[in-house]
């Protein structure tokens, strides 16, 4: 048999989002540290105790911020022909998603605030099935109107119910 | 019968599109809920001889509020709810704070469930609930007539089918087809559901909670000391022992109960023009219908005990059931029966002429993905280890060789399970359908119709990835939304995806003909 694989999409999606995507983990991984960092300012007593902690939460939180952004804009990238939306996601857990274009429900456009500060939009295309959504995030405000665009285009010309 | 006949029956019966209310004897049901606090306070004055303590007094204000609470809502729903059916919409008004008006057009109409429980079923009622097909909101995804008399449930929903298929243009066709009937000898499969074990300790729970609640303490019952006192006379590991054939006694004689009133008088028929119906249940009588034209494929589950007696259970993979918990409750297509039973019904009300989800021709995954269940067993009996291991290293030793006893049972239930979990996998196309099967504890195999795939996810751990392999997984409108074929190798996952949705994937494959990796296991 032909040693068969996925290509993956054309698309990569912008640069901003490594710095998104860095914000935002900051927002999971900091507060547990800092929290600790300031027990270890005021409470002396319980030093070496706050001390472990602080280095026990704040080690992993940092390798997760350094890694985690650096490594899903190597996999996200995305791709829409006439036909189907393409789309590659995750970074330690991979996913690859493709709709068809007849099967498209509702193109909608998401802007998270923290998307918003960095200019950037996601776009997420649903279909009949719950898990059939595809999500693109990280792309440019412009070029995620164009994919809207492009995408309602296409999937309003499909007849039938979508189901 | 022809299609004139039957336009004149529908508008015959037809009281000249008039505003109906729900039947009046619902007021007497919804009455019936204040019983619940006068049985309960009744009760608690005979316990505890006729005194009263503040606890129990909260407990049972709160309970009568409650009660009146809900009487109220459904008196107040009683009065305001009315439905009628014109030329092409049934609507339904309700509310007096929120007003609601809705209207459903009858050809969207996915399907009609009848369900009564044991209180309306005293009264004669029954509740309809109209199933549409729409996707988009939860809350409007279906109406409800909760009261009214049995005989008008079912003129009700012969009327609402009758009239959508003449809307739809469909000629009605008297002819019902039963497809299975409840078999009394299937009663031998209902103690391998082991539900009922579950079921004995959330009751004693519950009873215990109460109890507690009204301040009496079910320890200091006398006839719950002396069994008490019992087991202090008798060696522990008999008293365990003694323990566990009591629940898992208990269990079954619960899991039987449970099957008698889920599926006595079971029957899945086939209805004009197109629709299957399954109603069963002594108690609550239940009535599901689904459109054949909605149903996209079958799912066999045998749930290893019943496995190891033959059995399996058939369920529905249809859209329009509800969301995930209805959809559970409602895909129900047989219970518990003889596997060659299941694939009967499977195959009948596909209208094939063999059960797609027959295994034999199902084709295997790599020899990797066996070492993946082998490697998550280890994990798993790793972690069990681990706790009697570290206490005992810590706090007390002889818990080192409950740790090693632990490792000692456990490989060998892990490795045989990994091994079966792993022959379980496969997957095939076959005709218009998707066929996967996997699982551990229980095994699933689905047969999913090729076009109602809408759409294709293929998933990779990092695991995966180093092993070559694949999860794919087909969204559909249908069931659970997506069936997975797990861990299969890129290749064959790839190939099997182009296959049975020709030219979805095709644009996005990279073929390289030299077979590059020969090591490659299989």
């Amino acid at each position: 048999m032909d040693d068969v694989r996925l290509r993956p999409p054309r698309n990569r999606v912008e640069r901003r989002a490594i710095a998104w995507w860095t914000t935002q983990s900051s927002i999971f991984a900091l507060p547990l540290p800092i929290v600790f960092a300031v027990l270890y300012l005021f409470i002396p007593p319980a030093r070496t105790w706050f001390g472990w902690c602080l280095a026990a939460t704040l080690v992993p939180g940092l390798a997760y911020m350094a890694i985690m952004p650096a490594w899903r804009y190597r996999v996200h990238r995305w791709e829409t022909t006439d036909e189907a939306v393409y789309a590659a996601s995750g970074w330690l857990w991979q996913r690859w998603r493709v709709v068809p274009l007849a099967r498209v429900q509702t193109v909608d456009i998401l802007r998270g605030p923290i998307q918003q500060m960095f200019g950037l939009s996601g776009v997420t295309v649903t279909t009949a099935s719950s898990a059939g959504a595809v999500k693109i995030k990280g792309l440019d405000q412009r070029v995620a109107t164009d994919v809207v665009e492009h995408l309602t285009k296409y999937a309003q010309a499909a007849p039938g119910d979508a189901t | 019968m022809t299609q004139q006949t039957a336009v004149d029956r529908t508008v015959a019966t037809e009281p000249a599109d008039s505003w109906q209310r729900l039947n009046a004897r619902l007021i007497l049901v919804h009455l019936s809920v204040l019983a619940a606090p006068v049985a309960s306070c009744a009760g608690t004055l005979l316990v505890s001889g006729g005194t009263l303590n503040l606890q129990a007094l909260i407990t049972l204000g709160s309970l009568a509020i409650t009660a009146l609470v809900i009487t109220g809502i459904g008196l107040m729903r009683f009065l305001t709810t009315r439905y009628r059916i014109t030329g092409e919409k049934i609507e339904l008004r309700s509310g007096l704070l929120f007003r609601s008006h809705r209207s459903v057009r009858l050809d969207r109409i996915r399907g009609v469930d009848l369900t009564a429980n044991p209180v309306h079923r005293l009264f004669g009622l029954t509740s309809v609930r109209i199933g549409t097909g729409d996707q988009t909101s939860a809350s409007s995804r279906r109406l409800s007539l909760d009261g009214v008399s049995r005989a008008q449930g079912t003129e009700l929903r012969q009327r609402l089918l009758s009239r959508r298929d003449t809307v739809r243009g469909h000629v009605a066709d008297e002819h019902d087809a039963t497809i299975a009937d409840l078999d009394w000898s299937w009663i031998r499969y209902a103690p391998l559901t082991i539900w009922g074990v579950g079921g004995v300790l959330l009751g004693v729970g519950t009873v215990y909670r109460t109890l507690h609640e009204m301040r009496i303490d079910p320890l200091e019952l006398g006839f719950v000391k002396d069994i008490e006192h019992r087991y202090g006379s008798v060696p522990l590991w008999f008293g365990i022992l003694v323990t566990v054939l009591i629940l898992v006694a208990l269990g079954m004689i619960g899991s039987t109960a449970t099957f008698t009133e889920g599926w006595y008088g079971y029957r899945l028929e086939r209805e004009d023009p197109g629709t299957l119906r399954v109603r069963r249940g002594l108690l609550v009588t239940r009535s599901v219908t689904i459109e054949e034209r909605r149903l996209r494929g079958v799912e066999l589950s045998e749930t290893m005990l019943l496995r190891w007696a033959g059995g399996a259970r058939l369920n529905a993979v249809a859209s329009g059931l509800g969301d995930r918990d209805e959809n559970r409750k409602r895909r129900m297509l047989t219970p518990p029966v003889p596997r060659a039973e299941a694939l009967r019904v499977a195959a009948d009300v596909l209208g094939e002429t063999e059960s797609p989800t027959t295994v034999t021709r199902l084709r295997p995954h790599p020899r990797v993905a066996l070492r993946r269940r082998v490697n998550r067993g280890l994990t798993v009996t790793a972690l069990i280890t681990a706790v009697p291991a570290v206490l005992g290293a810590l706090l007390w030793t002889p818990l080192l060789y409950v740790a090693a006893a632990c490792a000692v049972l456990l490989l060998p239930v892990t490795a045989t399970l990994a091994r079966d979990a792993y022959r379980t996998l496969g997957h095939a196309l076959h005709g218009r359908y998707l066929v996967t099967r996997y699982g551990t504890f229980s095994h699933r195999t689905v047969a999913l119709q090729r076009e109602a795939i809408i759409g294709w996810s293929v998933s990779r751990s990092f695991f995966q990835r180093r092993a070559g392999l694949l999860t794919l997984g087909a969204a559909t409108a249908a069931g659970d939304h997506c069936y997975k074929v797990r861990d299969v190798a890129v290749p064959d996952g790839l190939t099997l995806a182009e296959e049975a949705v020709p030219g979805l994937l095709a644009p996005f494959l990279e073929r390289q003909p030299a077979p590059r990796r020969g090591h490659r296991r299989r």
